[in-house]
C-alpha cells in the first residue's frame, strides 16, 4: 500500500491494523507525531491529514491511501513553530508536535469562519481568536506539563495579532 | 584563560534543545530505529490477588515468546521488589505484570496479550484504605528516611486549654503522575554488554538497577535517556518496563521495544497514595498557635513499604510550643504507590493549609495575618536556624501583587450574575536537596569545552541551566560550551527529582569548571559526594504563597480558577524563563488536584476504573486561564555554589489548598475531600 507523508509518497507492506500513527513513528521513522494515549484522548499524535488536524491514532493506514499527510517534520520554521520558541511553549517536548499540527490546523478552522464552543451567538461579530477562544479551541491537546499559558500568545502571534 | 565578568546565569536563556522538539527531531526513548526489532506487550493480572498457576498460549497467535513465572529467566534481587517480574506465582495487585508477549509487530503483541489465558487462583482481597483498619502500623521511617512520628510539648494540655480549637479530617484522593510520554524502553544486547534507550529520570541509577537485577557489573548496562517526555517523579528508578524489555531482549536474542499504553501506568510505573488525614489546632484568641497536630494514613502494596512523608511539611511551617505529628500505614492488595511531584508535601500541605485558612474563618483574623503571627524564627522542631526563609514575604509581597487587602473575609458575598467569586490564600514549601554527583569537563584547542554529566532532562530546562553554570565558572560565553547529559556512561549524576537536579549536578559542575581553572589541565573532574555529606541538611527549604481567586456556578455547581498566582523565595532562579514554566507547571498541576484528579477505586475489582485520560482528567487549555509566578531575589550562600533551592515541585505545594480556600470563600462550602467535584458543591450551593 501506499501513504503520503509531507508531499513524499511511500510503498508500505503493513498489518491492515497498523495506524497512520504508527504507520509513521515504526515504519516511516517520522516520530515528530507522539504517541501518548493511542486512543484519542491526548491530541499528541495530532497531524494534517488533508489540511485537516486529527488524530493519527485513531486512524488505520490503509484507509488513507489517497490522504495528503503532513506531520511536523513537514513544516519549515513554521511562525507557530517559532511562536513556540519565543514564548517557551513547551517543557518537556513530548505534546508539542501535536499541538503545532493542532495549532495549525485551527488556525485554518478561524480562517473559514467555524465557531467553537467559545463562540458567541453570532459568529460573524466575535473574535474568533481570543485568548479564550485559542484555549477552548486547542483543548484536545493534552499538556501535562502546562506548558499551556506560554502557547496562548504563541499561537495568537503566529496568527499576525 | 581570563575571567570576565560575563553572566550568564539569571539571564532567560532559550532552552538548547528547543529547535529539536518543535521540528520533531527530538528523540524520545521508543523512537531509535534498531535493526530486526521486536515488539512486547505486558499481560497484566487480572485479579487483585491469588496465584498464577499457568499460562496457556493461544497456538494461532502471533508470539515469538510468551514469558511467565514458569519459563521466564531468573533475576537477581532487586532492592526493589517490583522489579522481580515473572518471578513467581504469587499476584500481589490487579494490574500486576504476570506474563510479557514477544512479537514481530507491535499489533501482533498486542493481540497476542489478549487471547493469552492465565490460569488463576483467586483469593479474598482487601484494597481500601481505611482510618479505623485493624492492620494500620505506624512505619520506622517515613521517606526519605524521616522520623514516622515526632512530638514536643504537650498537646493534648494545650489542646484542652485552648480557648479555639480546629479539628478536621482531609482526605485526598489516589493521583496519577502521567507524563506525557508513557514509559519506554528499547532493550539490545551486544554479548554481555546492554544498551537500554530509556525513558526515566536517573539514567546512572537505572543503568545500576538494571545491572544488580541481571548480575552484572554496573558498567555492563548503557542507559541513554536523551530527552524525556516528564516524569513527575513516575521514573526516578527503573521500572518494571525497563528490566521486562531486557529479559525479552536476552531470551528472543533480538532488540526488544517494551512502550507501556497509558492504561497500564496506572498500576505499573506507580502513582501517589491516597491519604487521610486529621489536623487539629489550637491558638489563643489572638491567633497565636498553642498546639499543632497533623496525623496521616497512607497505603503501601504487599510487595513493600512506602511510606509517604505527608505530615512532614508540617514539622517546619508553623511556630507553636507544642506539636506532634505521626504516619500510619496500611498495606493492601494494591500497586505499590511511588513519588509524585512534592511527594508528602503536595497532600500534607493542602491540609495543613486549608486547617490554617479554618482557623482563621473561626478567629475572625485574616489569613495572611494569621500565618504571619505564626511564623517561627527557628526550624520549629529541631531549633536550626533556616539559612533563608522569606515566607513572609512572599505572603504580604504576594498579596499586594495579587490584590489581597480590602478582601471581605466573609464566605459568599461576593456574586456576579450566575458566579460566586471568592479569593484564597495556601502557604508553600520544599525542601532545598544536593544530592552527590560527578561531571566533568574538557577543553579543546578551539576554545570551546565539554561539560558531560549523567544527568537528565525531563523539560526542566536542566541542559540549559547546566550550560549557563560552566559558562559563568569557566568565564566564556555559553556559545563555547557544549553540554552532554542523558547518558550513564557519563559521570555518574543524582536523580532528576526532588527539586535537587540544578543544585545537585550545577554543583558538580561548577566544582568541575573550577578544577580545570585552577589547574590549568585540559580535564578535570569533579565529584561532590564529600562536600555534600558534610553540609547540614536541616532548615533548607523554599517558600511560596499561592492566592487564587475562583468563580462558581451556582446554578451548576461549576468551578473555574479565575486567576491563580504564585509567590516565591527559592534561592537564586538560574534561568527565569524555564523557571517560570516550572513554576506555572506545578500550579498547574496543583489546579488539577484540586479540581480534576482522583483515581477512582472499585473496590470489587481492586481496580481504577478511570484508567485513561478519557476519565481521568488532567487540566486542558481551557481550564487554565489568568495564572502567573513572580519570586523574590533571594540570597542565600550556605546551600551550593549557585545558591539555588530548586523550583520544580513547590508549585504543586499549596495551590491546591489556595483553590480550595477561595472556593469556600466564593459558596461557604468546605470540601476536605478532594478533587471539588460538582457534586460535592451542588447540594449546599
Ligand atoms: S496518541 Fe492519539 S490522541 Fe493520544
Ligand atoms: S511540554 Fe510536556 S507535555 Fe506538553
Amino acid at each position: 500500500m501506499r501513504l503520503t507523508v509531507n508531499g513524499i509518497e511511500h510503498d508500505l507492506d503493513l498489518d491492515p491494523r497498523t495506524t497512520v500513527l504508527d504507520a509513521l513513528r515504526e515504519h516511516l521513522d517520522l516520530t515528530g507525531a507522539k504517541k501518548g494515549c493511542d486512543h484519542g484522548q491526548c491530541g499528541a499524535c495530532t497531524v494534517l491529514l488533508d489540511g485537516r488536524r486529527v488524530n493519527s491514532c485513531l486512524l488505520l493506514a490503509v484507509a488513507h491511501q489517497d490522504a495528503e499527510i503532513r506531520t511536523v517534520e513537514g513544516f519549515e520554521d513554521h511562525p507557530v513553530q517559532r511562536g513556540f520558541l519565543e514564548h517557551d511553549g513547551f517543557q518537556c517536548g513530548y505534546c508539542t508536535p501535536g499541538q503545532i499540527c493542532s495549532a495549525v490546523g485551527m488556525l485554518d478552522e478561524v480562517e473559514r469562519g467555524w465557531p467553537s464552543a467559545a463562540t458567541g451567538g453570532d459568529p460573524e461579530g466575535e473574535d474568533l481568536l481570543s485568548d479564550a477562544e485559542i484555549r477552548e479551541r486547542m483543548s484536545g491537546n493534552l499538556c501535562r506539563c502546562g506548558a499551556y499559558p506560554n502557547m496562548v500568545p504563541a499561537i495568537r502571534e503566529a496568527a499576525g495579532r | 584563560m581570563t575571567a570576565t565578568t560575563h553572566r550568564a546565569v539569571g539571564t532567560p536563556l532559550a532552552r538548547l534543545e528547543g529547535p529539536k522538539k518543535v521540528t520533531g527531531a527530538a528523540k524520545y526513548a521508543a523512537e531509535y530505529p534498531q535493526d530486526d526489532l521486536a515488539y512486547a506487550w505486558i499481560v497484566q493480572s487480572p485479579v487483585a490477588r491469588g496465584r498464577l498457576d499457568a499460562v496457556v498460549v493461544d497456538p494461532t497467535d502471533e508470539a515469538i515468546v510468551v514469558l511467565w513465572h514458569g519459563n521466564a529467566p531468573r533475576l537477581r534481587d532487586a532492592d526493589d521488589p517490583e522489579l522481580a517480574v515473572l518471578q513467581s506465582a504469587a499476584i500481589s495487585y490487579r494490574g500486576q505484570p504476570v506474563a510479557l508477549v514477544v512479537a514481530d509487530t507491535p499489533e501482533g503483541a498486542r493481540r497476542a496479550a489478549q487471547t493469552v489465558r492465565l490460569e488463576i487462583t483467586a483469593e479474598e482481597h482487601d484494597t481500601v484504605l481505611r482510618t479505623d483498619h485493624p492492620e494500620l502500623y505506624t512505619p520506622e521511617t517515613v521517606n526519605p528516611g524521616f522520623p514516622s512520628e515526632t512530638a514536643a510539648g504537650d498537646v493534648d494540655r494545650a489542646w484542652a486549654a485552648a480557648p479555639v480549637r480546629i479539628d478536621v479530617e482531609y482526605a485526598t484522593p489516589a493521583l496519577h503522575n502521567n507524563p506525557m510520554e508513557p514509559h519506554a524502553t528499547i532493550a539490545r544486547w551486544d554479548g554481555d554488554e546492554l544498551t537500554l534507550w530509556d525513558s526515566n529520570q536517573h539514567p546512572s541509577g537505572v543503568a545500576a538497577t538494571v545491572s544488580q537485577v541481571f548480575g552484572m557489573r554496573p558498567d555492563q548496562t548503557r542507559v541513554i535517556t536523551e530527552h524525556v517526555g516528564g516524569g513527575f517523579g513516575s521514573k526516578g528508578t527503573a521500572r518494571p518496563n525497563a528490566v521486562l524489555a531486557a529479559m525479552g531482549a536476552r531470551v528472543t536474542g533480538r532488540p526488544v521495544k517494551l512502550a507501556l499504553p497509558r492504561q497500564q501506568m496506572f498500576t505499573v510505573v506507580g502513582h501517589r497514595t491516597p491519604t487521610r488525614q486529621r489536623i487539629r489546632l489550637a491558638a489563643t484568641s489572638d491567633g497565636a498557635l498553642t498546639a499543632i497536630d497533623h496525623q496521616a494514613f497512607s497505603q503501601s502494596s504487599r510487595l513493600f513499604e512506602f511510606a509517604e512523608q505527608t505530615a512532614v511539611a508540617t514539622r517546619h511551617m508553623y511556630a507553636a510550643p507544642n506539636r506532634r505529628t505521626g504516619h500510619r500505614l496500611l498495606r493492601l492488595d494494591m500497586p505499590t504507590p511511588r513519588w509524585m511531584r512534592a511527594p508528602g508535601e503536595a497532600p500534607g500541605m493542602f491540609a495543613l493549609e486549608c486547617a490554617m485558612d479554618e482557623l482563621a474563618a473561626e478567629l475572625g483574623i485574616d489569613p495572611i495575618e494569621l500565618r504571619v503571627r505564626n511564623e517561627p524564627e527557628v526550624e520549629p522542631e529541631t531549633g536550626t536556624p533556616f539559612t533563608s526563609r522569606h515566607y513572609v514575604d512572599c505572603l504580604r509581597q504576594g498579596a499586594e501583587r495579587f490584590g489581597w487587602s480590602g478582601r471581605d473575609p466573609r464566605p459568599r458575598q461576593r456574586r456576579e450574575g450566575d458566579w460566586w467569586i471568592g479569593t484564597g490564600v495556601a502557604g508553600a514549601t520544599y525542601p532545598a536537596m544536593a544530592q552527590p554527583s560527578t561531571a566533568r569537563v574538557r577543553a579543546f584547542d578551539d576554545g570551546g569545552f565539554e561539560v558531560a554529566i549523567g544527568a537528565a532532562d525531563l523539560g526542566t530546562g536542566a541542559r540549559t541551566i547546566l550550560t549557563q553554570i560552566a559558562a559563568d565558572a569557566l568565564g566564556v560565553p555559553v556559545e563555547r560550551i557544549t553540554i552532554r547529559i542523558g547518558d550513564s556512561s557519563l559521570p555518574k549524576a543524582s536523580v532528576a527529582g526532588g527539586s535537587s537536579g540544578s543544585a545537585s549536578w550545577g554543583w558538580a559542575v561548577t566544582g568541575a569548571c573550577r578544577a580545570l581553572r585552577e589547574s590549568g589541565e585540559r580535564e578535570a573532574v569533579f565529584d561532590t559526594t564529600e562536600l555534600i555529606q558534610k553540609q547540614e541538611k536541616e532548615g533548607r527549604h523554599a517558600f511560596g504563597a499561592h492566592f487564587a481567586e475562583v468563580r462558581v456556578d451556582a446554578v451548576t455547581g461549576e468551578v473555574r480558577v479565575s486567576r491563580l498566582f504564585g509567590m516565591y523565595a527559592a534561592g537564586r532562579i538560574l534561568n527565569p524563563r524555564t523557571a517560570r514554566s516550572q513554576f506555572l507547571g506545578g500550579m498547574i498541576m496543583g489546579m488539577g488536584m484540586a479540581l480534576h484528579e482522583e483515581g477512582v477505586l472499585d473496590p470489587a475489582m481492586g481496580e481504577w476504573v478511570n484508567h485513561d485520560l478519557a476519565e481521568y482528567h488532567i487540566p486542558a487549555h481551557a481550564d487554565v486561564e489568568n495564572i502567573d509566578a513572580a519570586w523574590l531575589d533571594e540570597q542565600d550562600d550556605q546551600l551550593n555554589p549557585m545558591g539555588s533551592k530548586g523550583v520544580g515541585e513547590i508549585g504543586i505545594v499549596g495551590s491546591p489548598a489556595a483553590i480550595v480556600n477561595a472556593v469556600w470563600h466564593a459558596t461557604g462550602v468546605r470540601v476536605r475531600d478532594l478533587p471539588v467535584r460538582l457534586d460535592k458543591l451542588l447540594p449546599h450551593l
